[in-house]
This record gives structure tokens, sequence and C-alpha cells, in this order.
């Protein structure tokens, strides 16, 4: 390590890039156009590169790596979902997820803390039965449990969440964890970068060359890239580039708001989310508490927050946590949510030849980043559906075979 | 937009207002084709714009039409239904 160091103080440049490298131009052509430098289209690029030999692909962002939902996001890892299609797809993503520092040498603070989606109602205790027993039936760790053992978990809780929405029990989930999130935007682009496929960022896209239905090129703010393949992952800009292949989806976009409050001792172990209270919080590593609640109530196409979103989250927050009262609210921001009517995503081939979507992650895109960068790479390179995302496919609704996923929505939206 | 213009009512904060999404033709379901109308009920214009909504002032129970744009947050007119949709 000290003669590594040596070599840059010798040095009057730096030696080595210190994540990705830069590039002057794009390439008249590529082999596969990836855009958006988010989790997910990171992801793709590195499984195009790392499992299919396929480094001839550039990723085109219009802002920075990570600047969109992969970084807006709570950060929390689950595969808890209700049906066979979703909990087969999320369990594989967490299998992925636990090997990722190892594989990218480079931390990402995967943290297992346990994951409780509280119970307030007879009917939420159904529902937890329900996925409780589905996951289980997949071999996922999954069980119903009281109010005792939330207690035990969380002692600060007030059980009877201020005498109106008392607990009546939990879905634990021990895989449930959280991870630094813009450190796994990193780590893929690094893997994908040190493979030779080529990140832009500050590029945006203009336009799509569609002719005769099939893909022939991509037109940038830093000019035109003739390649047979597209893969659009860019969550609430989604619509955006549908518009420009002229492809019709159910996605609509609403804002998602989140929050943290100001760095306290730690207290909080797992993972807890209130359907009921539309609440979901977890404390970071740093000490802050990260917590989230439903969508914005209409269609927005902007990243602005509220003060009635902290207004509404933090009276349910106190309402669990009474103490927390006198806790700050440092920050708080907005992702743009590509959301669908079953809310499961939309993944894989589209009407037009060459034009590949991994989209409709609405509120539940982070924990699949690993997954989706596989499969979608697995698609890319052999033109068809992986096996793992046959239900995600666009031409479901066309013919009413939704996969209905809502009740394994965080929290009620 | 924190304040909205009701048609009857003037304006209100946001908060009292409940959005029904756009207007939208609805195909007739005796004559048109199953991909017609699972286009109408599932497919929707998601892209950034000016759009006509329905929107509901809740206390009142009152219908009206909104246009607004979708990226700036900012509504242009709000009127009841014409019939017109």
């Amino acid at each position: 390590m000290p003669w590594r160091l040596l070599r840059f103080a010798l040095n009057r440049k730096h030696p080595e890039p210190r994540m990705f490298t830069h590039h002057d131009k794009l390439k008249s052509s590529y082999d596969v156009v990836i855009i958006g430098a988010g989790g997910h289209g990171l992801a793709a690029a590195y499984y195009l590169a790392a499992e299919h030999g396929v480094k001839n692909v550039c990723v085109l962002e219009k802002g920075y790596i990570g600047g969109g939902n992969t970084g807006r996001n709570t950060t929390i890892i689950r595969s808890n979902y209700l049906t066979p299609e979703g909990v087969k797809f999320y369990d594989e993503s967490v299998n992925l997820w636990q090997d990722l520092s190892r594989d990218f040498d480079l931390n990402l603070f995967y943290a297992n803390r346990g994951h409780f989606t509280l119970a307030h109602t007879d009917a939420a205790v159904r529902t937890m039965r329900w996925r409780a027993e589905v996951n289980k039936h997949y071999g996922v760790d999954s069980e119903v449990v009281g109010p005792e053992a939330v207690k035990e978990a969380a002692p600060m809780i007030d059980l009877s969440c201020a005498g109106h929405a008392p607990i009546l029990g939990a879905l634990y989930h021990a895989p449930g964890s959280v991870a630094r999130h813009d450190a796994v935007a990193w780590g893929y682009g690094r893997g994908a970068d040190q493979r030779g496929v080529e990140i832009h960022q500050q590029t945006e896209v203009l336009g799509i060359d569609v002719q005769g239905g099939k893909v022939k090129g991509v037109n940038t703010s830093r000019g035109y890239i003739s390649t047979n393949k597209v893969l659009c992952a860019v969550a609430g800009s989604t619509p955006r580039i549908l518009k420009m292949v002229d492809v019709r989806t159910p996605i609509y976009i609403h804002p998602l708001q989140a929050m943290v409050s100001e760095p306290v001792k730690p207290w909080l172990d797992p993972i807890l989310v209130s359907g009921s209270l539309h609440v979901y919080i977890s404390q970071s590593a740093r000490g802050e508490l990260v917590m989230g609640a439903s969508l914005d109530p209409y269609e927005l196409h902007a990243t602005r927050s509220t003060l009635d979103f902290v207004e509404g989250l933090t009276s349910h927050m106190l309402d669990m946590f009474p103490f927390l009262s006198n806790v700050k609210v440092m920050r708080q921001w907005a992702g743009m949510a590509d959301m669908t009517p079953d809310f499961a995503p939309i993944m894989g081939k589209t009407p037009v030849e060459g034009f590949y979507l991994d989209s409709g992650w609405g509120t539940w895109g982070f924990k699949a980043t690993p997954v989706c960068g596989k499969t979608m790479a697995h698609t890319l390179v052999n033109d068809t559906p992986h096996p793992l995302i046959t239900g995600f496919s666009l031409d479901r609704f066309s013919h009413y075979a939704l996969t209905g996923e809502k009740g394994a929505a965080s929290v009620g939206h | 937009m924190k304040i909205m213009t009701c048609p009857l009512n003037g304006p209100r904060p946001v908060s009292e207002f409940f959005y029904w999404g756009e207007v939208r033709p609805m195909p007739d379901p005796d004559t048109c084709t199953d991909a017609e109308w699972a286009d109408y009920v599932f497919n929707r214009n998601g892209a950034p714009g000016v759009k006509r909504e329905w929107w509901c002032h809740t206390p009142s129970n009152t219908w009206f039409i909104a246009e607004r744009d979708t990226e700036k947050d900012v509504v242009l007119k709000t009127y009841f239904y014409q019939g017109d949709a």
C-alpha cells in the first residue's frame, strides 16, 4: 500500500482515475446504448460486460451518476413480496446483494437489520399471513409475529400508536437490510468502466431513431450514435423516452418524498414499516433516521418537496415514537416514481425491435438493482426475456394478465 | 401549487382537493375491440405537459376540470365540465 501511495506523491498528474474514466467523445456506434446511469442502467452495463462479454456499450446520463432515484430512495432491501413472480425475483436480488461488496471491492455498508411490517388491523394481519405463506413456500425467511416481538426489537415503540392504531402483529422478514445507495451505482459503474463500458454523464438523449419498427440510433446532446439496441432505465423520465419511440404504457409519474432527521445515538436496529400509518423508518450508519411515506397525491414531473409531507409523516412518526418530538428534521427531498397499475415493474421487450424497457419501478426499485441488471443483460443479449421477468412484460396489460403486487407495497399508496 | 381555485368556492388550500387523472374520452365498450378497451383501461399519457384533469373539491364535493402544467406544477385554468370531454 505505501508503494502505491508513493506513485501518487511522485506524479504531477493524478496517476489513475478515482472511480471512472472520462471520455471526451462519443463513438459513432455502440453494440448497446443504455439510457440512464442509475443503479439499474449501470448494473445492466456491468453484467453485459462481466457475464456476456459485450463491452462496446455506452451508458448515457443526463445528469450525474446515481443522481436520480438511486440516490433518492430509503435504501431498504427485502424480498417478502406477495406474488410468486415477485418473491422469486426479489429473492434472487437479495442473494446477489449479499456478495456485492466483495464483487466490487467497495464497502456498500450492507447491513442486515431485520424488517417488520406492522399490522394495525385484522385485514392487515390477514395480508401478512398470506404474504408469509407465499414467502415460506418459495424459501424466503418470513413469519407473522406478535406485538411483543416488535416491542423487543424496538423497545422505544408505543404499541398502541397513541391509542388510535394499536399494533396487532407484524410480518417479520429477517433478511431485510439497508445499504449505502449511491455506492451501489458507483460500484456497478466502476466495475463496468474497468471492463470497457463507456459512461457519459451530462449527455441527454434528444431522440431515438426508429426506422421500420427497428432501433437504428440515438440522438444525443453531444451528437448521433448508431446502435441496434437501446435499454431505457430512466425511472421517472420513462414517459419522455417512450414518447420518442411512440410506445404506449400505463406508466404515470407521482413524486415520492423522503426525509432524514439529525443524527442521533443508535437506538433503532430493525427497519419498521407501517402501511396504515404511511410510515417507514430505519436508522442509518450515520445515526440519521431515514423516513418515508406514501406517494404525493397527484401527477407531477418535478422533484419539489412540500411541508404537507413533513407534517403528515412526523405526526404519524410521533404516534409510533413519541420520544422523537425533540428531534429535528435535517433535510427532505423527492424522486419521481414511475408507477404502474399493478405495482409490478414493466421489463423486457417492446413493440419496437431493439428497444428494451427496465421501468415501472415506482417506489420499489432500489432493492431490485442487482437482479434487474442481471436479467436485463440476459434479455438484451438473447433478445428473449429472462425467465425471472416474464411476469413483468409490457403486453400483460393488453391481455388483462396483471401481476398484482400492491398488497406488498411498503405503505398503502 | 399550494392554492387551487375551485370554480364554486374560489381559492382553497390544495389539501382540500382530490385528483382524478387526465380527462380521457371513453371508447364505446359495445363496439370497440378488446385491444382498444385495454388501451383505455390501462394506458396513460405519462409524459409531462399541460393536461386537462379531473379534480374534486372534497368538502363541497365539487367536480371540475383543471388545466395544469405537470412539469411546473402550475394550474393555468379551472372550470366546470361542459360536456366536451
